[in-house]
């Protein structure tokens, strides 16, 4: 097996808030590894790491063997890493097609491609791509409809459409099913149950412990900046120190 | 030495009226969240009010000219020197300080009324828009004044008794020919006295500190049940007041004419930048230093080296510090980094 | 998907063209068809246009474009003393040098975004405008402007021709560029400049400034470089600019620094905003009217306005003349200045957005009314 993301040794330091405190972890190819932990405890911050948007003090993160330390998101991403946000980051402005579409453009033409001589409405292949993933998340009665005028949850949905669109190497999903109904969760679960299948490998946040447990084949548990426990779900539900830590208040 | 000396005192009243009106600036952008491009039309305003006092002052009848015997002469005699003689050729003489007594209730309305009637309709719109609905406001006020005093330059001059130079040399032992006109020492002094009543006022008074935490972290202090609402509207009163004093003190140095806010808003804003937007210590320390390095830019020595460095000077620094420092010299984290 | 198809796209083009070219037909009822003015609709037209896709596209509002417009005329005066009269020279040195120009001040400014940029673009106008007042006046003749003298050297002209009597007129290939055939000129370009924006706006280019306004930081995390987008969005614009400037020195062969204060950059804001940031047609309308409109008023004097109102009563006609003649004649400038509060406070959108949510509406309640009969019946 390859091991696809790996993550050594990594700080962070926000003033005198010890963010991540040596985390540790590796993501093998087709894996999927849940973070849990409890509100505060540096999953988001781990996930800003691993795309770029943060710099860690010390440590290394390996994508592929390659360091994405001191690159930008943009080449992270070229690189093949797409991230879910927890607060659903979409083009409020532009419609739904053609929120799908961009991310298909930047994975066809890469970074920068200055074409002013085809028309949008001419790229057919990009737009059955966009197409036939709204439909895929149910999103496609709205594909005309302004993205900003959508549910939270159809928010993230179609966040989750754009980064599935580049069918990217790595994918990094900051609690994907957060302000979703018990219905939608479901339909996601399903989708990301679906796309595990197709092999992608994946990092995902969750607070929904159904959700995890259906899920993850690893679950690292993050406390106050620091990885207290990591196994197979049936290791981690039974582990005292994770109970104490997190499960318990969940559980009673 | 001695005229390194004078650059630095000549740069620094320029630099007071920068860091006056980057003053007003900054604070209504760290407390209201709103870009003023019409800033610089108040501190015009306050110029004006000088130029009103002076006009209402002097306002004179036609009487003979005794003086002149051969013919038939007029001269114009404010009525003030008619009624009260020596004293209201006094008053007329210190029509500069009495206009502050005039520019401060008439900024602090005009303000209130432009909080009131156009910027609080804008606190959730884009920057681009306050910036453009601002600018469209100066161009009006600019335009007003024009149409009513005219586009020439009004001098207004400052009281006799301080129309000449200061010999300051001779007080720090750097020789009799080192001297500074003692209008641009008070207007100095004004300054200072200005920012420090600002500073102590946000520093020291609850209404002050509530101001402060607005600016640090507005959302919270709303919550807090604090009418943000009209401390906001004080806010802006004051910031007004504050630059139309910095108008009315400097119409001595600089004869106001109707496009003066304009010039003044371009520099001011750049101080803002480079002191770090919504930091006010900033604006203040960015403002005098500006000043200051404008007028050593203006040496021929200087000159001579750079040609043109005069013109530029305060907007390089600007790029450069844009570039290099993006929040400025004391810019906090978090305000517009967007 | 707003665009148009590419059937659609030459219809409207042609449509255009027919609609530009016949101005001097159409716009005579309005008074406005003599060549003076035309020349200007064409030419801030083009500016217009150019700085939409700038602030229309990306967002990022430019204070200082009209340093831009300055470098090019600048460039087309220089091209006239230096080469040749004929414009296509002077048109293409325009362009470059404002598009080395944009190249340096983009570089710099687009470092920032926001209100950052703005006053980054307006420090470097008016470093730009300082200057070509103080040191640069061996290239820009400082307070006078740069004019053709009878000596310039016009070196391919001196080939060809013997030098006249009195100046020289700007020419192409003999045809000379003052009243009607320069307007059929700037038109010409107006109609190119017009099609290549719109291209550009419906591209996969344009696609991504769009979405560059939308959520930059989510183009980052998508895989764009955002930088040369914007870098080249800022470089087109500027070259627009630049053109127009060298059309404004075509039509008229002087160029001096006023013409890259911040008011000029001001009002070319202001068109794009009258009209409706963003929109194909807005910055053409607002171009338009704003020239038009200070042909018109700034012309108005106290006299003529009395005779304009002279069927009312002597009263009424001095109450009339009273209110308006601030606003008319050397008092434009107020009207300006109102006009851009007023569009910003209640029509945000400009003319063309205002005319577009009207017409929605309308649809949605005949789309709702056509949907309730349905069910009736
Ligand atoms: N940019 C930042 N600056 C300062 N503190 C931050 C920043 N980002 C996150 N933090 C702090 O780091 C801690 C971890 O945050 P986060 O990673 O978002 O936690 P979570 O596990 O809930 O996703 C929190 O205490 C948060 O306040
Ligand atoms: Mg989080």
């Amino acid at each position: 097996m390859t091991t696809v993301l790996n993550v050594s040794g990594v700080n962070k330091r926000f003033g005198g808030l010890q963010a991540l405190d040596n985390v540790n972890l590796k993501v093998e190819e087709g894996q999927t590894l849940a973070i849990i932990g409890p509100n505060g405890a540096g999953k988001s911050t781990l996930l800003n790491v691993c795309i770029g948007r943060l710099a860690p003090d010390s440590g290394s993160v390996e994508f592929h063997g390659e360091t994405l330390i001191g690159k930008q998101p943009y080449e992270i991403n070229q690189a093949g890493v797409a991230r879910v946000f927890q607060t659903p980051e979409i083009f409020p402005e532009l419609n739904l097609l053609e929120n799908v579409m961009i991310p298909a453009l930047s994975k066809r033409n890469g970074a920068f491609h200055f074409n002013i001589i085809s028309r949008m409405r001419e790229e057919k292949q990009i737009e059955a791509d966009a197409i036939s993933f709204l439909e895929e998340f149910g999103l496609q009665d709205q594909s005309d409809n302004e993205a900003g005028t959508l549910s939270r949850g159809d928010k993230r949905r179609l966040e989750l459409a754009m980064c599935l669109v580049q069918k990217p190497k790595l994918l990094l999903l900051d609690e994907p099913t957060a302000g979703m109904s018990r219905h939608d969760t479901n339909t996601t679960i399903e989708l990301l149950k679906k796309i595990k299948e197709s092999g992608m490998t994946k990092v995902i946040i969750e607070h929904d412990m159904q959700v995890v447990f259906s899920l993850a084949d690893k679950i690292v548990v993050l406390a106050q900046g620091a990885i207290i426990a990591g196994g197979t779900p049936d290791e981690i539900r039974n582990d005292p120190k994770v109970q104490e830590a997190y499960l318990g208040e969940e559980q009673v | 030495m001695d005229s390194i000396f004078l650059q630095i005192l000549n740069g620094l009243d320029k630099g007071g009226a920068y860091a006056l009106i980057a003053l007003g600036l900054t604070l209504v952008f760290g407390t209201l969240g709103v870009v003023n491009f019409a800033h610089g039309a108040i501190f015009m305003l306050g110029s004006f009010c000088a130029v009103t006092t002076q006009n209402l002052l002097t306002y004179s009848k036609k009487v003979k000219d005794e003086s002149i015997t051969y013919f038939e002469a007029f001269k114009e005699v404010p009525y003030l020197e008619i009624w009260w003689g020596d004293t209201g050729s006094f008053i007329i003489d210190y029509k500069v300080p009495f206009s502050i007594l005039l520019a401060i209730p008439v900024m602090l309305l005009i303000g209130l009324a432009m909080e009131r009637g156009l910027i609080r309709h804008f606190y959730n719109r884009p920057h681009a828009d306050q910036i453009l609905v601002t600018f469209g406001l100066a161009i009006v006020i600019q335009e007003i004044v024009k149409s009513i005093y005219g586009a020439n330059p009004i001098p207004v001059p400052a009281p006799a008794i301080v129309a000449g130079s200061a010999s300051i040399g001779s007080w720090i032992g750097l020789g009799e020919s080192v001297v500074y006109p003692w209008w641009r020492l008070i207007y100095l002094a004004n300054a200072l006295v200005v920012i420090s009543a600002v500073f102590s006022f946000l520093k020291f008074t609850t209404y002050g500190m509530v101001v402060r935490a607005g600016m640090q972290d507005r959302e919270t202090v709303g919550l807090l049940g604090i009418d943000i609402q009209r401390r906001f509207t004080v806010v802006f009163g004051m910031a007004s007041v504050v630059v139309g004093i910095a108008g009315v003190m400097y119409t001595p140095i600089l004869s106001p004419d109707y496009h003066m806010g304009m010039d003044f808003l371009v520099l001011s804003f750049v101080v803002v930048v480079v002191g770090g937007m919504g930091s006010l210590e900033g604006a203040v320390v960015a403002g005098f230093m500006l000043g200051v390095l404008q007028s050593f830019a203006a040496m021929n020595e200087i000159k001579s080296i750079f040609p043109g460095i005069d013109q530029i000077i305060v907007y390089l620094v600007a790029v450069i510090i844009l570039l290099t420092r993006p929040r400025g010299l004391m810019g906090r984290k978090g305000v517009m980094e967007d | 998907m707003d665009t148009i198809s590419r059937k659609g796209e030459l219809r409207m083009m042609a449509l255009f063209a027919v609609i530009v070219l016949l101005m001097p037909i159409w716009l005579i009822p309005f008074g406005a068809a003599y060549p003076d003015l035309l020349q200007k609709f064409a030419i801030f037209g083009i500016f217009a246009v150019g700085f939409n896709i700038l602030f229309g596209l990306t967002g990022y509002l430019s204070f200082g474009h009209a340093v831009f417009l300055g470098v090019g005329s600048y460039a087309a005066v220089w091209s006239f003393k230096l080469f040749t009269m004929n414009v296509i020279p002077a048109v293409i040195f325009g362009v470059l040098f404002s598009g080395i120009f944009a190249a340096v001040i983009g570089f710099v400014s687009l470092r920032r975004s926001g209100i950052y940029f703005s006053i980054l673009t307006l420090a470097f106008a008016q470093m730009s405008y300082n200057l070509a007042y103080s040191v640069l006046t061996p290239i820009t003749n400082g307070e006078t402007g740069l004019q053709l003298r009878l000596h310039d050297l016009r070196m391919i002209d001196g080939l060809f021709i013997e030098a006249g009597e009195g100046l020289p007129l700007t020419n192409l290939f003999g045809i000379k560029m003052s009243g009607y055939p320069g307007f059929y000129f700037c038109a010409v370009l107006l109609i190119l400049a017009f099609y290549l924006a719109l291209r550009i706006k419906n591209s996969p280019f344009g696609m991504a400034l769009k979405a560059i306004k939308s959520n930059q930081l989510r183009m980052g995390y998508t895989g764009f470089n955002t930088r040369p987008y914007l870098m080249s969005a800022f470089m087109i614009s500027g070259m627009y600019a630049g053109l127009a400037g060298a059309l404004l020195a075509v039509t008229d062969p002087l160029a001096g620094a006023e013409r890259m204060q911040w008011t000029a950059s001001g009002e070319v804001v202001l068109m794009t905003i009258l009209g409706g940031v963003g929109t194909l047609f807005g910055p053409l309308l607002g171009a338009g009217l704003i020239k038009y409109f200070e042909n018109i008023f700034s012309s108005y004097n106290d006299a003529l306005l009395q005779e304009t109102f002279s069927f009312l009563p002597d009263m009424l006609n001095n109450l009339m003349v009273g209110i308006i003649s601030p606003f008319v004649g050397d008092g434009w400038h107020l009207t300006l200045g109102g006009l851009f509060m007023v569009i910003i406070i209640f029509l945000p959108g400009g003319i063309v957005g205002g005319i577009t949510m009207v017409w929605r509406r309308y649809m949605k309640k005949r789309g709702a009314s056509a949907e309730m009969e349905g069910e009736t019946s």
